[in-house]
């Protein structure tokens, strides 16, 4: 319980400063990337604010044996780079340009009562599940030969 | 048009920061949020389910708390089109899952780590982003 309430409160924190900084109003986004035109550099003030927070935190969190609610740190050990890796965020950015949302950014302009991220939240979900269908139908075919 | 906002977005980064450390500190975990998604829409234990659900619903309060703190609701303004949202979500959707992660994972936590993987992922679709935006608006749109 203490785990989910925490989770919870670090979710709220985490959207407070996402709907602050900008991140879940798509015209900010579209513009931060329009250079050639109505160029807005805001969001390069989210991710630097961002970065310091986390790099420096991360260090001293990461210091300690392990964290406060759980037995060890989950981290990503993986360095290779693969075109899975490389194609798969090509593809996010090709989708982010269109529609203006990324997914930390749509989730909690779903708070907001407006259809727009609703309609964009459900077609992301739609994305994510047809790959996890095709990964299955794959596997099973690579079982069963 | 947009204001530009250094100081409000800053200030907002920052928190956006100080969530990824606690949520590394207290939980131990990458706060990615196509990850969360993903794991919540997964036939995973509901064990791995009810922080992930948790931090969601947090995320999807925080314009209502806002509100209750400054009287105001946020606005946002979102010049695509059903259409392109659609397709726009649906890419998105296929990009994070193939390319395990999206601004918040890659761009915040596996760039604070100086990870290889998300420094290349991040600087990829930043520039597919871009070229994105540039085509519909400059050349499609222009």
């Amino acid at each position: 319980m203490t785990k989910i309430l925490t989770s919870f409160l670090i979710g709220l924190l985490f959207g407070t400063g996402i709907v602050i900084s900008g991140m879940a109003n798509p015209a900010k986004i579209l513009n931060f990337f329009d250079i050639a035109g109505t160029w807005d550099p805001s969001l390069a003030f989210v991710m630097g604010g961002a970065l310091v927070v986390t790099a420096i935190g991360y260090r001293l969190v990461l210091a300690r044996k392990h964290p406060l609610l759980a037995e060890g740190f989950n981290l990503p050990t993986r360095r290779d780079l693969d075109a899975r890796l490389l194609g798969g965020a090509a593809v996010f950015g090709i989708g982010w340009g269109i529609a203006g949302f990324c997914p930390g950014g749509g989730i909690p302009a779903l708070g907001l009562g407006r259809s727009e991220p609703v309609i964009f939240f459900v077609a992301m979900l739609a994305g994510m599940l047809a790959v996890k269908l095709l990964e299955t139908m794959r596997s099973r075919t690579a079982n069963a030969t | 048009m947009t204001e530009f906002t250094p100081l409000t977005s800053a200030f907002g980064g920052m928190l956006i920061g100080l969530a990824v450390v606690l949520l590394m500190g207290f939980l131990g975990r990458i706060a990615g949020i196509s990850g969360i998604v993903g794991t919540l829409f997964s036939s995973a234990p509901a064990s791995e389910k009810s922080w992930r659900a948790a931090f969601l619903v947090g995320m999807i309060v925080a314009p209502t708390v806002l509100f209750l703190i400054t009287g105001a609701m946020p606005t946002i303004d979102v010049p695509p089109t059903t259409a392109m949202l659609v397709i726009g979500g649906v890419l998105v959707g296929i990009g994070v899952s193939f390319g395990n992660g999206c601004t918040s994972g890659h761009g915040v936590c596996g760039m604070a780590r100086l990870s290889g993987r998300s420094i290349a992922a991040t600087l990829t679709f930043m520039a597919t982003t871009g070229a994105t935006v540039y085509l519909l608006r400059h050349v499609i749109g222009g």
